[in-house]
């Protein structure tokens, strides 16, 4: 069945084209990865299928609904590049993980016990259990990004959209994320992250699809790393992506001298 | 004397349990903002010879949607466009006051509040108004602080992120004007910002530091009214003050004790501890 899928999408900022034509699809229990060079446009293509930026052309479908009539939100779990820009106001890792449970249980209806379950479960599945009650801003940049994650399995989603999950993010951390997208994918979930460095990811991945200057230049299995991508011992360490700005030309980090 | 205590504890109560959602935002500044231009509210209301209140609830509330589209678009010309209103806002208040026939004394009370010359009607939709956006501000506040944490994820959990960031404008709005009364247009963002900074200097969460907020707004409120009756100074400025001291004296409070404790670990822990010149030497190689 189908979860996703996209036929013509277009997207335009400020006139400029940045995804053109893009068709594809992802059916239940796929593990589907977009790989592509910064300002490619891969980030753009999640934001738009979750309607965080609009649609210039094409159609997107959610679980087989036109994304415009689609309300189900609770199947989807989404997971940002980081955590919201560091309010004043401090929250604790259980405050912000329980904000997943509410696209189950609504906005009026106060928390529940079965909602408060579904928090420690997620906490524990991502192994920040003992962190709880901790702020957030305490917890290492890679403890953040499993926070986002717990929050995002808080709401028991069928689909999880995860945007960039492992930039910057220490080893230790990318290995405990592949770990729980793993069992997300065992249980029957759907995934569909943005990256560009798959690293321990790897071996979950079903299909692979690159954006290339806003279009699909290749769908299929993941492609063999190249050139000194390849090379043994290659620290592959990004900062923080822009925000894409299309007009701007990213230097390419990639092929600057590893020191 | 109790009205006006009434009205300075339901204040008390209600700014910093609407300002803790401004702060989280970095919205700290919006109240005042709004507070000038409930001004041009009060003007209208002079003029027209209506209740000033209600013509400021009105005004402000218009206001405050303005300001909320304007941020919603995101443009950089935002920040312009704030301060034209806000600037708009007071000198038009300062012109339809001098156009209509009551005197400039009438403004000051505006300005900085003026809690003795409150009517028993003022208290009454000070209550009911205060009340309704308290209620609002509780009920609603895991889909409030999802919105003002990440407001994308918000719109990706199918919250109403909109209609959610409306009524928050419009509480904003109500809040300024009926606290208008109390600590005047001048000060009311004080007991919504302050007494919010004071708490999450103490605090580890988004629950804790709103009940203690809630806590610091209502005793500063309560010690101000008692102690502007006790000296004579005026109520407003005599609250925001208090609060300010409250927060002076947790934030040093909490330094000294983290200092403190610090050094008993230190101390509990001296044995194990590696000497710091051996630290310096290894890092020096």
């Amino acid at each position: 069945m189908s979860v996703v899928a996209v036929r013509h999408g277009a997207v335009t900022y400020g006139g400029r084209h940045v995804l053109r034509d893009v068709n594809f699809e992802v059916t239940t229990g796929q593990v589907v990865a977009i790989l592509g060079a910064n300002g490619s446009g891969k980030s753009t293509l999640v934001r738009t299928i979750l309607g965080l930026v609009p649609l210039a052309g094409g159609e997107i479908d959610l679980f087989g609904t036109p994304r415009a009539r689609f309300r189900t939100w609770a199947r989807i779990g989404y997971v940002p590049q980081r955590i919201g820009a560091g309010s004043g106001v401090p929250a604790t890792v259980g405050e912000v993980v329980a904000s997943g449970r509410l696209a189950r249980r609504g906005i009026f209806r106060p928390a529940r016990a079965a909602d408060r379950d579904a928090v420690r479960a997620a906490l524990e599945d991502v192994g920040l259990l003992d962190r709880i009650n901790d702020p957030v801003t305490t917890l290492s940049g890679g403890q953040q990004q499993r926070t986002l994650i717990a929050r995002a399995l808080a709401g028991r989603p069928d689909l999880l959209v995860l945007d960039e999950p492992t930039a910057g993010v220490d080893a230790a951390s990318q290995e405990a994320f592949a770990a729980v997208l793993g069992r997300f994918a065992e249980r029957g979930g759907t995934i569909l992250l943005v990256a560009h460095e798959l690293g321990p990811l790897e071996p979950l991945i079903d299909k692979a699809v690159v954006v290339h200057d806003g279009r699909i230049a290749y769908e299929g299995r993941v492609p063999e790393p190249a050139g000194h991508h390849a090379a043994p011992g290659h620290d592959h360490v990004h900062p923080h992506a822009e925000p894409e700005r299309p007009a701007i030309c990213v230097a390419p980090t990639d092929r600057m001298p590893a020191s | 004397m109790i009205r006006a205590l009434v009205g300075a504890l339901i204040i008390g109560l209600t700014a910093p349990a609407l300002g803790i959602y401004l702060v989280q935002r970095r919205l700290s500044l919006i109240g005042d903002g709004i507070g000038h231009v409930a001004l041009t509210g009060v003007g209208v209301g002079l003029l027209l010879q209506q209740s000033p209140v209600l013509t400021a609830v009105i005004v402000s509330v218009v206001g405050a949607i303005g300001v909320e589209l304007v941020r919603e678009r995101g443009r950089t010309s935002g920040d312009l466009a704030l301060a034209l209103l806000f600037y708009g806002g007071i000198a038009g208040g300062v012109v339809l006051v001098g156009l209509s026939d009551s005197n400039s004394g009438n403004l000051v009370q505006y300005l900085f509040g003026s809690l003795i010359t409150t009517t028993r009607a003022d208290v009454i939709v000070i209550a009911i108004l205060g009340v309704a956006v308290l209620v609002a501000m509780l009920a609603l506040r895991p889909a409030l602080f999802a919105v003002c944490n990440d407001e994308e994820y918000a719109k990706v959990s199918g919250l109403p992120v909109r209609t959610l960031n409306l009524l928050l404008a419009v509480t904003t709005a109500v809040t300024v004007t009926i606290a208008m009364r109390t600590v005047g247009l001048l000060l009311v963002s004080a007991l919504m910002v302050v007494p919010v900074a004071a708490a999450q200097q103490v605090t580890r969460g988004f629950r804790t530091t709103m009940a203690v907020a809630m806590l610091i707004g209502v005793v500063a409120a309560a010690a101000g009214v008692t102690v502007s009756g006790e000296v004579d100074t005026p109520p407003g400025a005599t609250i925001v003050i208090l609060a300010i001291a409250v927060f002076l004296a947790i934030t040093v409070g909490s330094t000294v004790w983290r200092v403190l404790r610090q050094r008993m670990n230190l101390d509990g822990n001296h044995q194990h501890a590696e000497p710091s010149d051996v630290v310096l030497q290894a890092g020096a190689r």
